[in-house]
């Protein structure tokens, strides 16, 4: 019975902190457009390369959805992680760090309620571009059936767990070390395989990308829209690869958390 | 009043690096007691607070809060205390009441909004309930942070400069607030504070520090007669000089 009242607490506090900054994008539109800003931005200038390479390519031309779906799907990835850093570095730039962790919130509440931040700022972002994608360039994300749902939680998942190590490099280093939020993804995309299978990377780089869920995640997509088949052999790579890495993502952000209580960074947080 | 310590600090010490900011501090704090932390800037108030809270983890020592090893089971002792700071904000862009629908669901408080609106009411915020907490003055903010504090109706309320960029009328009226709050609940409050006659009138005890050790200690009046001072600025003062008690009025070193 405490077991379910401790859970129950738990969310109640979870829900707390996702009240909070439901109620900061509720109070700015700004916000929100923001979110949906650049995937769709950049939805509309892989559209019109689409466009052209349809003609100049028969890669391309073998599934035209092709770059619309990597571009998409990449930046679940990418808003995923910006998800979690920035809604952390939100509670760092208001200063509020010392009140929530006087409060009963535990470190791995504030880590719940920054990954379900994530997933309603990452859709939130997404809607957008694949509604515009469909007027635009006749183009259905969804058309993927299913196994968009398993693209897309492998995904998340993976810019969950490197949202919490930079949100940790931040409590350790403070809000000088902020731009390595925008940065820190694009270091893998060249390995992901967004816009092109992993076997045109030389050899030892693919050895690489097969330790990254992202690689099996796109490769899983070309299967998809080039074969019309569903690899569950990358799915569950993926899915492993991600276990993993999320709880290693939730261990650096705790043991930065317990660096930072040595320190005494929860109070005195910024530059 | 019940003679148990609420706050039981053994040989606590804090070191950052080569400094050190809190050199073997022992003390006792009785349940429903005001006590003043006193000590210059740099004297280890605010490392103290923060290693009360759990917020700081101390190199050496032993912290029991409200009957429990903070270190161990600081999640048993939070919902029973609350802190307040004037250099600890609220998100900004909140409005003050939605800064304290949230603080009231992350201590599991149940009838919020009833107690978010009789705090509004005690502390005059009504007026400013749905105004983003950025867009206040620094003494509403610390209202607000006030009203934060005392949310969840604490047993042990932490106060890093509770009266500080008030009014002298609005810092009145908070400290009538923590008096009443205080006699109502039977609380303990421990604050710091460098308004003397905030001491004087609210705290039963005072710690002194200096460079992080605990210097002297005892209730203001018998301090003032100690150090044969009128007021308990003056005792400050000779403290934090490093002058003796008891007509030694040469200060050892020079003030700063």
């Amino acid at each position: 019975m405490s077991v379910l009242r401790g859970v129950c607490m738990s969310v109640q506090r979870i829900t707390a902190l996702v009240q909070r900054h439901v109620y900061l994008m509720r109070g700015s539109w700004p916000r929100i457009l923001e979110l949906m800003y650049w995937p769709t931005v950049q939805m509309i200038l892989w559209g019109f390369i689409t466009l052209f390479l349809i003609d100049h390519s028969s890669w391309v031309a073998q599934a035209s959805g092709v770059l619309i779906s990597a571009v998409l799907l990449w930046d679940v990835l990418f808003r995923s992680q910006l998800g979690v850093s920035l809604v952390f570095m939100e509670e760092m730039w208001s200063r509020n760090l010392g009140h929530l962790f006087v409060s009963p919130l535990r470190p791995v509440e504030l880590v719940g309620a920054l990954l379900v931040m994530s997933l309603i700022r990452t859709l939130i972002g997404l809607s957008g571009a694949a509604l515009f994608a469909m007027p635009l360039f006749d183009y259905y994300i969804f058309d993927l059936g299913w196994p968009l749902v398993a693209f897309f939680a492998n995904l998340l998942m993976m810019g969950w767990a490197i949202g919490l190590v930079v949100s940790g490099i931040v409590l350790r280093y403070g809000l000088g070390a902020e731009s390595i939020a925008w940065a820190a993804m694009f270091a893998v995309q060249p390995v992901s395989g967004v816009y092109y299978p992993i076997n045109i990377l030389p050899e030892w780089l693919q050895a690489v990308a097969f330790f990254l869920p992202s690689s099996h995640v796109f490769e899983g997509m070309r299967a998809v829209l080039f074969e019309h088949i569903f690899r569950v052999d990358l799915l569950v790579n993926a899915l492993v690869l991600n276990g993993v890495y999320l709880a290693l993502g939730t261990a650096t952000f705790l043991m930065f958390f317990r660096i930072a209580r040595v320190r005494g960074q929860l109070l005195n947080v910024g530059e | 009043m019940n003679a148990d310590p609420i706050i039981s600090v053994s040989n606590v010490s804090k070191h950052f690096d080569r400094i050190v900011a809190v050199d073997d501090v022992s003390f006792e704090i009785r349940r429903g007691t005001t006590t003043a932390l006193l000590g210059g800037n740099g004297a280890g108030k605010t490392t103290t607070l923060s290693m009360l809270l759990g917020l700081l983890l101390p190199t050496a020592g032993r912290i029991r809060v409200l009957g429990e090893d903070i270190l161990r089971h600081r999640y048993r002792v939070l919902p029973r205390m609350n802190f307040s700071s004037p250099y600890v904000d609220l998100p900004r862009r909140l409005s003050v009441e939605e800064n304290l629908r949230v603080y009231a669901r992350l201590y599991g408080l149940r009838q919020a909004r009833a107690r978010i609106k009789e705090l509004g009411a005690q502390l005059n915020l009504t007026e400013m309930m749905r105004r983003p907490y950025g867009q206040l003055s620094a003494g509403q903010k610390t209202r607000v942070a006030l009203a934060k504090a005392l949310l969840n109706h604490p047993e042990l309320l932490l106060l890093d400069e509770p009266t500080a960029s008030l009014d002298p009328d609005t810092a009145d009226y908070v400290r009538g607030m923590l008096q009443d709050y205080k006699s109502r609940t039977g609380a303990t409050i421990l604050l710091a504070s460098h308004n003397m006659s905030e001491v004087e009138r609210l705290c039963d005890d005072v710690i002194m520090l200096r460079a992080g050790k605990l210097v002297d200690r005892g209730r203001p009046r018998a301090l003032l007669e100690r150090y044969g001072r009128q007021n308990m600025e003056e005792v400050f003062i000779d403290i934090a000089r490093d002058r003796r008690a008891g007509g030694d009025q040469e200060p050892k070193q020079a003030a700063p």
